[in-house]
């Protein structure tokens, strides 16, 4: 038993550990994330789902170094997480592109700011552009696209100096239905090709179970997780998955958690 | 006829078929309500005098517009750093910008005259009563400008390993760029109007020299004359940094019709 949790702990790309998060305000402490354990496998797509001020954006915070946690230690590959980190890139819910730069530009910059080469990225840059159907509008400046296309070149900056992690924030909160159905797609595409570990938070149960490996249900603040969902519809999904039994069964599933949370 | 309409649509022209119709106005209300010309001069004495003094307006001109150039660029050089600090550090905000905000409600034209004992007749007076009016809009606007980067923007750096100064380089400078030039715009204005009261109090040169002069000689024309000389400064100093504006930060919303037709 203990020798399979070890064998699980050595491969997992993301290891955190009784990670908790209390936020020091003028108020007193105000617990946000109750002790977590999670454990994400290298190449693996998790989702976690959960109301409004469950602490999951400050789940996604910790494990890019951008706020230490309370309690717990996070592990990213073999080290300890303590400050930002070169092995996640990271979008959020507005695209938050510089206007005075280009697009190759605004996805070039964590090239620029960690000084990496430049002959050897500037390449890799256009071709994930290409990769996420932008190609030709490099030299476009950010307010010249629609915002899908916007959080596209987010997604693209993001994967740009070769993470081995891909953190999201509502990456597509911001964007109408159909948009975001099709960004999904994209989405799924390419993590798949870049085989990147992907965590990603959202609202919305569907994209959820459209995206995943494995759903992480969180509870109401302080969150904790209150389940895990495999998702085992077979890869690459099509949008015609929305309809299969599976696929609603799952939804339905997770949606009764939160509507129990409401009672 | 139809270009006729084009002509007075035209942006440029507006203003100064305005500016005719004032001025038609003006001559009108002399002549019906018998105005003499020791209270108001009538607009073709002023025309007038400008003609017939142009060549000595112009050498009062230069020391004005000198004093004013100075007192901006001071205002510019003293007040950016100054709202860096400001929006850069708590405790320097706490300690400096109360003060600040206080010594506005002191009338800085009351003050001019002290400058004239301290430091004499002749320029540096002058350039200081200009950086007194123009310091204080260059701080407020480019602290708010500094102050208003999006977190997430910040969170986007800082998860980018990008140092502090990186961050304000590549963040913070250039997202507060369109608020500190709404801010020298006024500066510039008020600094005409600093170097001028300057003049007032203690100079034998200047635009504001011959305002005093000729209010003291009854030479009503020469007056007015030095009103629009003065006026003519404030456009066209407001003129250039409009077009530097333009140059430094083309992707600006304000700017930005300009840039997708250039392109």
């Amino acid at each position: 038993m203990l020798a399979i949790d070890e064998t699980a702990a050595a491969r997992a790309m993301i290891q955190i550990s009784r990670v908790a998060k209390t936020y020091r305000t003028t108020d007193g402490e105000i617990p946000s994330l109750r002790p977590i354990d999670l454990s994400i496998a290298d190449g693996e797509f998790v989702v976690v789902v959960g109301p409004s001020g469950c602490g999951k954006t400050t789940l996604l915070r910790m494990i890019a170094g951008l706020m230490p946690p309370s309690e717990g230690e996070i592990r990213v590959g073999d080290r300890i997480v303590t400050s930002p980190h070169s092995d996640v890139g990271i979008v959020f819910q507005s695209a938050l592109l510089l206007p005075w730069r280009t697009v190759l530009a605004n996805v070039m910059m964590p090239v620029e700011v960690k000084g990496l080469p430049r002959e050897i990225y500037q390449p890799r840059a256009e071709a994930l552009l290409k990769m996420a159907g932008l190609g030709g509008f490099e030299t476009k400046h950010p307010w010249q696209l629609s915002g899908g296309m916007q959080q596209r070149v987010a997604i693209c900056r993001a994967l740009v100096h070769d993470p081995k992690i891909l953190l999201m924030d509502e990456p597509f909160g911001a964007l109408d239905a159909m948009t975001r159905e099709r960004m999904n797609a994209e989405l799924q595409r390419i993590q798949r090709e870049t085989k990147k570990t992907a965590l990603l938070i959202t609202h919305s149960i569907p994209e959820a179970v459209f995206l995943a490996d494995r759903i992480v249900v969180l509870s109401e603040r302080p969150g904790a997780i209150a389940a895990i969902y495999t998702v085992d519809l077979p890869r690459p999904r099509q949008l015609d998955v929305l309809g299969m039994p599976e696929f609603v069964r799952l939804t339905t599933t997770i949606r009764a958690h939160f509507n129990a949370q409401l009672d | 006829m139809q270009r006729l309409q084009k002509m007075i649509q035209a942006p440029w022209l507006r203003p100064l078929i305005f500016l005719v119709i004032l001025i038609a106005l003006w001559d009108f209300a002399i002549r019906i309500f018998h105005i003499p010309p020791y209270q108001v001069p009538a607009p073709i004495d002023v025309v007038i005098t400008l003609w017939q003094e142009w060549p000595k307006l112009m050498s009062e001109a230069v020391p004005t517009t000198v004093a004013t150039v100075y007192g901006f660029l001071l205002s510019a050089v003293f007040g950016i750093p100054i709202a860096m600090l400001i929006a850069g550090s708590r405790t320097i905000e706490s300690y400096v910008y109360p003060l600040l905000v206080f010594s506005q409600s002191i009338p800085k034209i009351a003050i001019a005259p002290l400058f004239v004992v301290w430091f004499g007749f002749g320029m540096t007076p002058k350039v200081l009563s200009a950086f007194l009016l123009g310091f204080f809009p260059v701080v407020v606007s480019a602290v708010q400008g500094f102050k208003s980067v999006e977190p997430d923007l910040l969170d986007l750096a800082r998860a980018m390993e990008a140092s502090r100064l990186q961050i304000f380089r590549m963040v913070s400078l250039p997202y507060a760029m369109p608020a500190i030039f709404s801010g020298l715009k006024v500066s510039i204005t008020l600094a005409v109007v600093g170097a001028v009261v300057g003049e007032f109090v203690g100079s034998n040169s200047g635009i504001g020299y011959v305002l005093q002069r000729s209010i003291g000689n009854f030479e009503l024309p020469t007056m007015f004359a030095a009103l629009v000389i003065l006026a003519l400064i404030g456009v066209i100093l407001f003129w250039i940094l409009d077009l530097i504006e333009r140059l430094v930060i083309p992707w600006h919303a304000s700017q930005r019709q300009d840039v997708i037709v250039a392109a």
